[in-house]
């Protein structure tokens, strides 16, 4: 009873695989927290980075939390793919099915949640409140409680590899497979709870960044002058808003199927499968814009940056990016046109989705146009930028070709379909991740990443990337069904053993990139910048110093044309060195960690049907958010006198940086 | 290209020199953005209900040889609970007239009554519940039932809330009285009681009276 | 510094007419009453029409929802004080925004499962697929 149907039968003794990961963590675990024991770092680690409310502390949480997902999410690909190339002529592989289904379930449910959604929210947390000139978000608390939530969704999922098991039912989760008939497990309770607990941070940090764009601009930065990544990250915002509701309603009715035996998905008593499949696409479609819009916006800035050059069409590139984002709610069926909607359903959304093409396509011609006779510099976002180019290109046209429905009904849920996938979100969000890393990083901490190793990264990932994808599209072509564990015909096996020599290159790839930031970081001295602008830029955020100080600006810049920073230096802007006056800052608080905290725990016991602990927690949730609201003393201010010195230290490292260059 | 041509007018010395920074700081004094962050995710809420009331149209006739609306709806009872839930609206809209004129004990008052009146719609709604369950018209028993209880209960969930809320910020009130912040939050507890009482609008048309005419 | 003074005119100019606290509509007793009448109204006529089976089904429906649309909006003005005014616009635009993906969900949801019960569900007449 105290442990609902938590036994000693959850923990994975039976597989070996496990077994030998669970002793990694928990040795890898342990190292880390005594180390930090023994550097005596708890209290800093509390007071400048669990409780804050700066967005740039956040914003960089949420990267590190993307990073450490990337690599168990890629573990996961690595797994599939070893499987993959060797179940032939009657070999099972490494893997059964129980644990098969598992890996394939995790790595789309980790690299779309836990890696794509919490980079781009560190992204757009991160700039957008330098972009517009502004101190902070428009509610920094929530800020802080989004960050938390999301981690507490992902502390779940991972804690399924270990006490228990994750779903098997596909990143979707799809019924009746999901429902409680044939899945009893805690896989899809765990799927669930991580989702809605992460879907409540995202949700309200879009709420978040909508406030902040639409309130918090400095004078003069009309919405025509916001930059494009600012415009683009309004519209993934609007969609965050607009869409995550949906994903909330048809888990919690999928929740009530399973907990209270209720008949929304059920195959009989009146229940419709197909319903889900038709709502979850609603939320499905508007996420990949998600996902995507804010990397264009990357695109946009590191291509004019780079190029020297105003971006080419600023205004169509941002009713481009409004017209995405209204039609991308036009166009979800065709996730499913072989449920068996027929020809007229199937004929408008085949082409609403062509359609939606032609904004994207209008994006990448402005992108050639910026470049064309500019003075292009190959630093590594532009490399990044370019390689983005090629590569989603293909992959944009082969959605094309998905598009049309006769061809999906032989398409749909292939390998070429996963190729597909993977091209445009590798290709558009991940180069794109990567190309904004590259960039912004000086600007975070001070000092340029490592070019040496970023290079070998670069050329490991863009190479390992079509020689691991491009033989999909041909097994696709084969009819090779996807989530395959073993195969039957032997003509399948050179391609799928290529692509697993194309996920060692990428393997290579991320060790570069992890190696490139522990280069940097042991040679910041060397790569040190003090003037805060390293390469140039013509957006707000390089106008502060590397990193910005707490308030990012001493005063509040006013903004006479867009590409403001870029405008300020043209005329001849000159810092202000005085007449500095307090700001006004919000507090630190560990409210977010304390509800995010509980939020796990009572996921936790639902998960295990530990109800007397999963009322407590929900009470203690409760309470302690009324708690919360009774502190109405949540700020604070800076006194001139430390904004002086602050600017003051600026100043210096600018004559510094002047006189050396 | 000229410079002085896109220059913002509003910021511009006598020189026509451009000016960078104000003299003053632009005041976003706390709690600025709060109405319309609140709004926006009344929005998100309104989209929830949405899709329960998209899945109420698409199963809400699949009745599994179970009983069906006429067996069950009692439209009178569902008139007494949507006068409850509208005269609430009103006498919380009296609430808030009393706090523009910070008349504190007055808006006190009619967030009693509020209250009240909530908890009324919440017992009649119960009520019906548990006389449902009775006559074996349960959540589990067919695709509409599960969709009406679901649509009903998550609105009367919302209700709930609401009343705890309004609880709340009557002891808020009564400690720190009518500060800003504290008006802030009525002012959102408004718009989330008004709200409710829309998508009730919708409930009562789209699942009990739609209900009696199938 | 005379650039400064200017500036400072300016800026007073726009502090002058903005107070924090008290943009937003609150409405009066008259608008309460009116809302709150119309409500009762807009209410009371819907049950009354199903409950003595007044008009045949398919207009009573079509009856129902254009006063539950109009009760709505009454709602929406006398209750929430929506305007084009509040918060600069946004509120309004937001609406509407939510309004289009509310009716493209509901209405594309219901058109998709029709079709797909159609073709799809059990015991279905081939003649009838399409």
């Amino acid at each position: 009873m105290i442990f609902g149907r938590l036994d000693w039968n959850a923990l994975p003794f039976h597989e070996p695989i496990l077994v030998v990961t669970f002793a990694v963590v928990v040795l890898g675990g342990l190292a880390t927290l005594g180390l930090i024991t023994r550097y005596k770092l708890w209290g800093y680690l509390w007071t400048e980075w669990f409780t804050t409310v700066d967005h740039k502390k956040i914003g960089i949480m949420y990267m590190i939390l993307g990073i450490i997902m990337l690599l168990r999410g890629f573990a996961d690909a690595v797994m599939m793919r070893l499987q993959q190339a060797m179940a032939f002529g009657g070999a099972e592989g490494y893997l059964n099915a129980h644990h098969y289904d598992q890996i394939f379930t995790a790595h789309g449910v980790i690299m779309i949640f836990f890696v794509a959604m919490p980079l781009i929210t560190g992204l757009m947390n991160y700039l957008v409140p330098l972009q517009i000139g502004a101190r902070d978000v428009s509610f920094p608390f929530l800020n802080n409680f989004s960050f938390w939530m999301t981690t507490a969704g992902a502390v779940l999922v991972m804690a399924s590899l270990f006490i228990g098991e994750f779903a098997r039912t596909g990143w979707l989760a799809y019924p009746p497979l999901s429902g409680i008939g044939y899945s009893p497990g805690v896989g899809v309770d765990y799927y669930i709870w991580a989702l809605q607990i992460a879907g409540v941070g995202t949700t309200l940090s879009g709420i978040n960044l909508i406030a902040t764009i639409v309130k918090m601009r400095a004078p003069g930065m009309g919405l025509m002058k916001m930059p494009v990544f600012t415009w683009t990250s309004l519209c993934a915002n609007v969609l965050i808003v607009a869409s995550f509701p949906v994903l909330t309603a048809v888990l919690a009715l999928l929740t009530a199927d399973r907990y209270v035996g209720t008949n929304f998905f059920t195959n009989d008593f009146g229940g419709n499968p197909m319903m889900y499949v038709n709502l979850i696409w609603i939320w499905g479609h508007p996420e990949v814009y998600i996902l995507i819009l804010p990397l264009f916006g990357v695109f946009s800035e590191v291509t004019s940056t780079f190029s020297g050059k105003k971006l080419f069409g600023y205004t169509s590139m941002v009713y481009a990016t409004v017209v995405i984002t209204i039609l991308s709610y036009l166009v979800w069926l065709h996730h499913f046109f072989t449920m068996g909607s027929g020809a007229s359903v199937n004929s408008f959304f085949g082409i609403t989705t062509m359609i939606i093409s032609i904004p994207t396509g209008a994006k990448l011609f402005n992108w050639l146009f910026t470049m064309y006779r500019g003075r292009i510099r190959f630093e590594l976002p532009m490399m990044w930028t370019v390689a983005f180019m090629l590569t989603f290109v293909v992959g944009g046209m082969t959605g094309v070709m998905l598009a049309v429905p006769p061809a999906d009904f032989v398409l749909h849920n292939s390998l070429f379909l996963i190729a597909h996938f993977h091209n445009v979100i590798i290709g558009g969000v991940l180069f794109g991740l990567f190309a904004a890393i590259n960039f912004w990083w000086p600007k975070a901490f001070g000092f340029k990443l490592d070019k040496k190793w970023g290079l070998v990264s670069f050329w490991c990932w863009v190479v390992g990337f079509w020689v691991a994808f491009a033989p999909l599209y041909v097994l696709g072509f084969m009819g090779v069904t996807r989530r395959m564990r073993v195969f039957d015909d032997p003509s399948y096996q050179i391609w799928f053993i290529i692509a697993a020599v194309g996920v060692g290159i990428i393997a290579m790839g991320i060790l570069a990139m992890l190696i490139q930031f522990a280069v940097s970081i042991l040679n910041r001295d060397k790569l040190r910048d003090e003037t805060g602008d390293p390469w140039n830029g013509r957006t707000l955020e390089w106008a502060t110093s590397s990193p910005p100080p707490d308030y990012n600006f001493a005063k509040t810049p006013i903004i006479h044309d867009s590409d403001a920073w870029w405008d300020m230096k043209a005329r001849g802007y000159e810092r202000p060195t005085d007449g500095y006056k307090p700001i006004h800052m919000p507090s630190n608080t560990g409210a977010g960690v304390i509800l995010a905290g509980l939020s796990t725990v009572v996921g936790f016991a639902l998960i295990w049907y530990m109800w007397w602990l999963a009322a407590l927690g929900f009470f203690a949730l409760i309470a302690y958010a009324i708690f919360h609201t009774f502190n109405y003393k949540r700020d604070y201010y800076i006194p001139a006198e430390t904004v002086q010195a602050t600017e003051d230290a600026h100043t210096k490292a600018l004559a510094a940086a002047a006189a050396k260059g | 290209m000229s410079h002085a041509a896109s220059l913002n007018p509003d910021y511009v010395d006598e020189a026509g020199r451009p000016i960078y920074h104000p003299v003053e700081e632009p005041h976003h004094p706390e709690g600025h953005s709060t109405m319309l962050g609140f709004w926006m995710y009344l929005m998100s809420d309104c989209l929830i209900f949405a899709m329960l009331f998209a899945v109420y149209a698409v199963i809400g006739g699949n009745y599994a040889a179970g009983p069906a609306p006429k067996d069950l709806f009692d439209l009178p009872l569902v008139a007494l609970n949507t006068s409850m839930l509208l005269l609430s609206s009103i006498t919380y809209g009296f609430a808030m007239l009393a706090m523009v004129k910070n008349r504190t004990a007055q808006m006190q008052t009619w967030l009693a009554i509020t209250g009240l009146f909530g908890l009324c719609f919440l017992g009649i709604e119960l009520y019906e519940f548990a006389h449902m369950i009775h006559l074996g018209a349960t959540p589990q028993r067919s695709g509409f039932l599960s969709a009406f209880f679901f649509l009903v209960g998550t609105h009367g969930l919302h209700v709930t809330f609401g009343c705890i809320w309004l609880v709340t910020l009557m002891v808020q009130v009564w400690r720190k009285g009518l500060i800003p912040a504290n008006k802030r939050r009525l002012m959102c507890l408004s718009l989330f009681w008004h709200f409710l009482d829309v998508i009730w609008i919708g409930v009562f048309t789209f699942v009990y009276l739609f209900g009696m005419l199938r | 510094m005379s650039a400064e003074a200017h500036n400072d005119h300016a800026v007073d100019h726009h502090h002058d007419d903005h107070h924090h606290g008290d943009d937003h509509d609150h409405g009066s007793f008259k608008t309460y009453m009116i809302g709150f009448l119309l409500s009762v109204v807009l209410t009371a006529i819907p049950f009354w029409l199903v409950m003595t089976e007044a008009l045949a089904p398919q207009t009573t429906g079509l009856v129902i929802t254009a006063f539950a649309v109009v009760q709505i909006i009454v709602h929406m003005v006398f209750f929430l004080h929506m305007n084009h005014k509040s918060e600069g616009g946004w509120n309004m635009l937001a609406l509407i925004f939510t309004i289009v993906i509310v009716v493209i969900a509901v209405a594309g949801s219901v058109w998709v499962m029709y079709h797909l019960n159609t073709n799809m569900m059990p015991t279905h007449d081939m003649q009838t697929m399409g």
